[in-house]
């Protein structure tokens, strides 16, 4: 076991602090009824996780793909079920995305959420712990259990302070997010038998587990994960559950819990069912080309806001899985970047449309037409990251979606024709918004009464700016992380398909 | 000392008899039975670490029975706790109301004690009878008379339960000449696979899958959940099942690992119950009769854990159920704070009701998400363990059936947990739990939760228990 496990001397206990510190902050928040301390408490915990977290990066070991800052305790002795957490080039980025980008969710609900503050506070801290639980899970069980628990937040968040349908909308995204997942638990299930009874992740990676198992055990995981991406024909509940949700549980889900689905598919599907992944492979991509015509094409005809952007997510994503399963290096390594890129990109943008509901209370792009002369700030912020989630040059999902675009190109170039057209209808649904918002026409509302940002909605949105042009001018830092993660997994990948052929090949002789 | 806790009960009935006798005001029947129940429990807990055997072998207290006695003490303790009130209890037949109550509980203690077949007959009757009465003690000032329908029904389905019991307990004795258990196995066991064996067993076993309300002896359940008063129905909810489950670990138990006909037919029972009981559930409008469906549907849930015929299995089946009753005392801790006069509750009448009582709003989330089978609670250990171990005994279509089972229940599950946080309260009154209330719910969620955190200790003392009578 201890082979795939590399313990951290100076960082003993740091995955479990950052764990752990938000659950203790929402489980004391519990007891305090003051509405501006819980404000206050609820940024001073979250920033101070961001903050534990930063020895992550510097800590990291960049030449090991082994999973490292390891912690290893006995939990439930008589399934062999363990508390192992530890984290490797896939996994640092998206945890670094999910500890700073939850202060700025704070920042983002200071005056949004009115109601019921402090119980909006609790769900984000448990939020924030399942969040990074998943992220850094190498037990099957615990990674279920977190996997599961962080529904139960998530819908609150929407079901209390979401919009007029926020019914609908949090029973659909609960519904489909746990009928996904059941068979996921049948297949943890087989996976411990098969295993010695073990639940230990990397153990179950690169067996040789028969075709027909690794067919099932490959839906079962595309099952749970594909609906969480969303990729396309699973979609259905992303635009409902985005457009209801607040600000933050809008950035939460664009951020944090869409990348969950494709990391799955990174983490279980390809290194467990290696085999599946070669049979099922073309027609996931197919499906992520789907997706991305799809969504851009859905995006386009949207007249409101929030759904604009969460049909924009669908296509985005569907960079991401054509990324992963074009299977080499610049491919798989895009679509983590442009994992972690998105999450930047269509955050930024949610928490804009946050702010212009707040002032507005209305996400029509028509009520938002012809702001840019008011609220010039405001629209310079929304330039720069519209601009970023077309794939601007200079911006951060350029890069990314470069390498998926470089990596499919490598797999096969009629995939990649078919996936260009996305990357313009980005380019034109978000120019279409940006226009009205900024110009709009002859005919635009009233706009003089809006004020522009406040100093808090600036310090909530520079981050992401700063990361948008870091990523977009020198990534080299980012793709260092994850380089050797990304090659072990393809050569392992490869590596298997290799001893297949060879051992066909033996027996055709 | 080792008949400790049911002379405790008969002591208890009496002093309960003699109160009936006279006039005592509602306050004073409802503060005396709590004592009466806090001294119950007391006792079970004295006796806990005792053994022996009483009445010419026919009763047995060992550590199994001991701890199911104090489960089922404890249970009935919380039931009295959150309904003192007993808001759909007409003032002048409370006192015969709680003499029932402890009559039936006396009778469940009796039968995890017993292992002779009349004995196990005696107790199980004297529960039963006095649940029959204490069905259609219900308030009829609101003109609501289906709690006579709801008597009888359960009346009839429990007699014609006990009938198939007595006719299986005859083949067995006619088939081994006695009724001791242990003595019946012995002789059974070189005839496990005779049809005369198989028809005796499933038929004893039928007198329990009507207390546990097991699909094909589930049809009393939605009616006589709605008909009874709410504090009747927590009761039938929650604890004859905890002895129909230790019953039913007793019996099949001794005969460990033989008979492919009778895993069969728990297979086909197990996955009907489920599927019929969610299946069921998702249209109902009354929360009653939902959490009854919910409740024949984990009644499958818990076979599934007997049918492995492990030690672990029986543990995760006894893991279950405790579980199962705590988040179900939970959830009608709810509707008996929340309906005003004992009146059932439609699911729209728990509308907004977070910010009517924000405590009593958490613990029925935390209740349903429980019994939903979400983590990190109790009802999803208690699942996960089951299908894990009925997997590893090779139940694969079985576990599935289950899983996709989960998959279904959420549904309406969450439906109630939607009216509560996401509508509006409408109109609808506030509801102030009293601290005993609050106080309870606080322990019943905590051991929701403790148990599904740390669910190791709870199912290896379950084994030990498991062990002393295997």
């Amino acid at each position: 076991m201890d082979k795939f496990l590399l313990y951290s001397n100076e960082y003993p206990h740091i995955l479990s602090t950052l764990i752990f510190l938000p659950l203790a902050g929402a489980i004391l928040l519990l007891f305090i009824r003051n509405e501006s301390f819980s404000r206050y408490w609820a940024l001073g915990i979250t920033t101070f996780t961001a903050i534990l977290s930063i020895p992550l990066i510097s800590a990291f070991d960049k030449t090991s793909s082994k999973f490292q800052f390891v912690e290893r305790v006995d939990w439930i002795h008589s399934l062999n079920i363990q508390y192992v957490v530890g984290i490797d080039g896939i996994s640092i980025l998206l945890i670094m995305l999910t500890t700073l980008i939850m202060p700025l969710c704070v920042l983002a609900s200071w005056s949004y959420i009115k109601t019921r503050v402090q119980a909006f506070m609790v769900c984000l801290l448990i939020m924030e712990s399942a969040m990074l639980g998943v992220f850094m899970a190498l037990d099957f069980v615990l990674f279920y259990i977190l996997w599961e628990a962080m529904l139960i937040p998530m819908y609150m968040l929407i079901a209390i302070w979401g919009g007029p349908r926020k019914i609908y909308a949090s029973v659909k995204f609960f519904l489909y997010t746990l009928a996904g997942s059941v068979m996921l638990l049948v297949a943890i299930i087989w996976l411990y038998i098969h295993n010695g009874y073990s639940f230990f992740i990397p153990e179950m990676m690169w067996h040789n587990y028969s075709s027909t198992a690794q067919i099932f055990l490959f839906l079962a995981f595309f099952l749970a994960f594909a609906i969480k991406v969303p990729m396309f024909p699973f979609h259905t509940w992303l635009p409902a559950a985005h457009v209801e949700a607040p600000t933050a549980g809008s950035v939460i889900l664009a951020s944090v819990l869409l990348k969950m689905g494709t990391y799955g598919f990174l983490r279980f599907a390809i290194p467990i069912t290696p085999e599946a992944t070669m049979t099922l492979a073309p027609a996931i991509l197919w499906l992520s080309i789907a997706g991305i015509i799809y969504g851009g094409f859905t995006a386009l005809a949207q007249s409101d806001m929030k759904k604009l952007i969460a049909y924009s997510s669908v296509g985005h994503m569907g960079f991401v899985t054509l990324g992963i399963f074009a299977l080499n290096t610049s491919g798989v390594e895009g679509a983590i970047l442009q994992m972690l890129n998105h999450g930047i990109t269509t955050g930024a943008l949610f928490l804009c449309i946050g702010m212009m509901y707040e002032r507005t209370h209305s996400r029509e792009l028509r009520d938002a037409t012809g702001v840019g002369k008011y609220m010039p700030i405001y629209v310079t912020f929304l330039t720069f990251f519209s601009l970023s989630s077309f794939g601007f040059p200079a911006t951060n999902s350029f890069v990314g979606e470069f390498m998926i675009l470089a990596g499919t190109f490598e797999h096969s170039i009629w995939l990649a024709l078919a996936a260009i057209p996305g990357a313009v209808l980005a380019a034109a649904y978000m120019l279409r918004m940006l226009q009205k918002i900024v110009w709009g026409g002859t005919d635009n509302p009233d706009q003089s009464w809006i004020k522009d940002l406040n100093i808090r909605e600036i310090f909530t949105l520079a981050p992401f700016l700063f990361f948008v042009f870091w990523i977009g001018l020198g990534a080299q830092p980012f793709i260092d992380l994850i380089h050797v993660s990304v090659e072990n997994l393809l050569t392992k990948y490869h590596g298997y398909h290799g001893q297949i052929v060879a051992v066909t090949n033996l027996i055709i002789q | 000392m080792l008949f400790l806790p049911e002379l405790t009960l008969l002591g208890a009935s009496l002093i309960i008899f003699i109160i009936s006798l006279g006039k005592a005001d509602g306050d004073t029947t409802n503060n005396i039975a709590i004592g009466l129940g806090v001294a119950i429990f007391g006792a079970t807990v004295l006796s806990y670490s005792q053994t022996g055997k009483l009445f010419f072998n026919a009763y047995q207290v060992d550590l199994f029975s001991q701890v199911f006695k104090t489960l089922i003490s404890g249970a009935m303790l919380i039931v009295l706790l959150f309904g003192y009130k007993l808001r759909g209890i007409p003032v002048k037949v409370q006192p015969e109301y709680y003499l029932c109550m402890f009559v039936s509980v006396l009778g469940l203690m009796m039968l995890v004690s017993s292992v002779e077949l009349l004995s196990i007959f005696i107790s199980l009757e004297l529960s039963s009878f006095a649940v029959y009465i204490m069905v259609p003690m219900r308030d009829e000032s609101g003109n609501f008379r289906f709690q006579m329908e709801a008597g009888i029904k359960y009346l009839l389905f429990g007699v014609a339960a006990t009938g198939f019991m007595l006719f299986g307990m005859s083949y067995m004795y006619g088939l081994t000449g006695s009724t001791e258990l242990s003595v019946i196995v012995t002789k059974l066991a070189t005839i496990w696979d005779t049809p005369a064996a198989v028809i005796a067993m499933m038929m004893v076993i039928a007198g329990f899958f009507y207390k546990l309300a097991i699909f094909p002896f589930h049809f009393w359940v939605p009616d006589v959940y709605e008909g009874a008063s709410n504090e009747t129905t927590a009761f039938i909810a929650s604890v004859p099942k905890l002895a129909a489950v230790a019953m039913l670990i007793r019996l099949i138990s001794l005969f460990s690992g033989e008979g492919k006909i009778i895993l069969n037919v728990l297979m086909v029972c197990a996955v009907a119950s489920m599927f019929y009981g969610n299946l069921s559930a998702l249209i109902q409008k009354d929360i009653k009769r939902m959490l009854g469906f919910s409740g024949i549907a984990h009644a499958g849930f818990v076979l599934l854990g007997i049918l492995t015929f492990q030690i672990t299995g029986y543990a995760n089946a006894m893991y279950y159920i405790i579980g199962y009753v705590l988040m179900n005392l939970a959830c009608f801790l709810v509707i008996c704070t929340v309906s005003e006069n004992g009146e059932n509750l439609l699911i729209e009448d728990l509308s907004g009701l977070h910010k009517r009582s924000p405590i009593m709003a958490f613990t029925l989330a935390v209740g349903l998400f429980a019994l939903a089978g979400i983590p990190p609670f109790v009802g999803f250990m208690g699942k996960f363990m089951l299908l894990t171990g009925a997997y590893v005994e090779g139940h694969r279509t079985v576990v599935i059936l289950a899983a996709i089972n989960t998959a279904i229940a959420i549904y309406y599950y969450l439906s109630v947990i939607r009216v509560t946080y996401a509508s509006d309260p409408e109109g609808r009154a506030s509801v102030y739990p009293t601290v005993l209330t609050s106080a309870t719910s606080v322990f019943l969620l905590a051991f929701i939760v403790i148990m599904g955190i740390f669910p190791q200790q709870f199912v290896d003392y379950a084994a030990t228990v498991i062990k002393s009578i295997m």
